[in-house]
């Protein structure tokens, strides 16, 4: 299972992930290596920060789940908000369906 | 939930200072208490709880001991009110900035001017102090202070302002309410053309857009425009991913709170990445007479979990009783069967 994350500077990654974990939480993990992706997460999952601002690619915003409002509405503390890409990471859960998922790391969730 | 909340500028004297009212730096206050040692709290924030009431309030925590389940909300409240026989005092809204010897201890002074005078210095920061987000737009420090602002201290100085008013949460739409009236225009610009707001001040802006009275603008800044720190407009994308000039002398930036280290690292004390280094004996830290607990701290084996906290207040009150009552012996006690404490805890 993999994922794809464009950094700030617009360099591609292609990752490991695992099945079941947030997206957040395998880009925070891969960051201990690659310190071009590190991303906040303040608030580790709950929701409550925003600090895991990523920009879904095109391809793939209609194949993962919705974002439920509450996430809707915790981008409004993002920065840069793109109302068509926008998601916070830690809400996107790895399954069959995310395999090879592509996002890119928004401003604003730099640790 | 009811307590003493000191208001800013004035001096106060105390046998021990906290800084942080998180879960940590509250339970301290009872273990400090016990050996009849009195605290006072500072925090940046309006109310205490730390990040259980400011990050998570209404999500469950499942390891606190003999709780199987209690809200961020919950434990705070059940610790003020396990607090409240020791009567500690709080500063809130205020930053501990600078923390400086003194002959009998310590003086702590806060942003607001507030100065405390304290034997010992307990640390429990933490996370760092929570401050305003700042939007990432390129040179946005320049503007800090003079156009820039994440709160609002004085509200006369935003009399007669172009101000564009950045967010779309409670704060964003109160200061849009409180400032219309005495500011030159008001725009707010927020991502989405829905606000979790409450819905009276949703309703109240909405009238007042209705009856031109300010604007209300949906998209994203992207740069500031201005010179030597004075902002002349605000470049946006719009919904349509069009781009538009603000004119605005002012921005007022609400995107939530992020927690930052702050004035703690310049206390003097020792850190390793950004943490505080104490003994594991008692919290100490490498300056006599100030300790750290809590997600602040760091030694072999940390974990940054609100029981390990707990436990840290614990043993640092042993030693600040040393200093706080240095003629007088400490005895290890229950509480369940020692009259002394249980008339402390006036049981
Ligand atoms: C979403 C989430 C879920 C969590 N779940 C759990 C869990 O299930 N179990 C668990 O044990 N832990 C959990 N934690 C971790 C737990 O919340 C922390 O360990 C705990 O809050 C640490 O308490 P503290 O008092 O040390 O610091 P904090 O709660 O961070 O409080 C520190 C306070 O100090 C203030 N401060 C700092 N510097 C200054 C200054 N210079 N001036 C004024 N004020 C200052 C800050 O504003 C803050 O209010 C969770 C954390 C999060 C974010
Ligand atoms: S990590 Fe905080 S909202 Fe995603």
């Amino acid at each position: 299972m993999k994922i794809n994350v464009t950094d700030r500077s617009g360099k591609n990654h292609c990752l490991d992930a695992v099945e079941g974990w947030r997206v957040m939480e395998i880009i925070r993990d891969h960051a201990e290596r690659i310190p071009a992706l590190g991303i906040k997460a303040e608030c580790g999952g709950a929701l409550a920060c925003a600090t895991c601002h990523v920009y879904v690619d095109e391809d793939w915003v209609d194949q993962i789940p919705e974002p439920s409002e509450e996430e809707i509405e915790k981008l409004d503390d993002a920065f840069a908000v793109d109302e068509e890409f926008s998601r916070l990471s830690c809400q996107i859960i790895m399954t069959e369906e995310t395999d090879g998922l592509s996002v890119t790391l928004a401003p604003g969730s730099e640790p | 939930m009811s307590y003493i909340s000191h208001p800013p500028g004035q001096t106060h004297v105390t046998d021990a200072l906290i800084i942080g009212a998180g879960p940590v730096g509250l339970f301290a206050v009872f273990e400090l208490g016990l050996l009849d040692i009195k605290a006072q709290l500072i925090d940046i924030l309006d109310r205490p709880g730390g990040q259980c009431t400011e990050l998570y309030p209404e999500k469950p925590i499942y390891d606190i001991p003999a709780l199987p389940v209690v809200t961020g909300q919950q434990l705070t409240d059940q610790l003020m009110e396990q607090i409240k026989p020791f009567g500690a005092q709080f500063h809130l809204n205020q930053m501990a900035e600078a923390c400086v010897k003194t002959d009998t201890g310590f003086r702590v002074t806060t942003d607001q001017g507030s100065v405390i005078e304290a034997k010992v210095v307990i640390i429990a920061a933490g996370g760092g102090s929570f401050m305003p987000k700042k939007p990432p737009l390129p040179g946005i420090e320049a503007y800090e202070g003079t156009s820039v602002f994440y709160a609002v201290r004085n509200r006369s100085a935003f009399a007669g302002k172009n101000i564009v008013i950045a967010g779309g949460g409670d704060s964003a739409l109160d200061w849009t309410l409180n400032l219309q009236p005495i500011a030159q225009h008001i725009t707010l610009l927020h991502r989405r053309d829905d606000f979790r707001a409450a819905p009276h001040s949703v309703n109240a802006m909405r009238e007042m857009v209705a009856t031109d009275k300010m604007s209300l603008v949906i998209g994203n800044p992207t740069a500031l425009q201005g010179n030597n720190g004075q902002l002349t407009g605000i470049d946006v994308t719009l919904a349509d991913k069009s781009t538009t000039t603000l004119s605005a002398d002012t921005l007022l930036a609400f995107y939530g709170l992020t927690m930052k280290l702050g004035p703690v690292a310049t206390f003097g004390v020792g850190m390793q990445n950004n943490l505080i280094t104490v003994n594991t004996e008692n919290f100490e830290t490498d300056v006599p007479g100030i300790f750290a607990i809590g997600d602040i701290n760091t030694y072999p084996g940390k974990l940054k979990l609100i029981l390990s906290g707990f436990h840290e207040g614990a043993l640092a009150a042993q030693k600040v009783f040393r200093y706080v009552h240095p003629d007088r012996k400490w005895r290890f006690e229950y509480t369940t069967s020692s009259s002394n404490l249980q008339s402390k805890l006036g049981v």
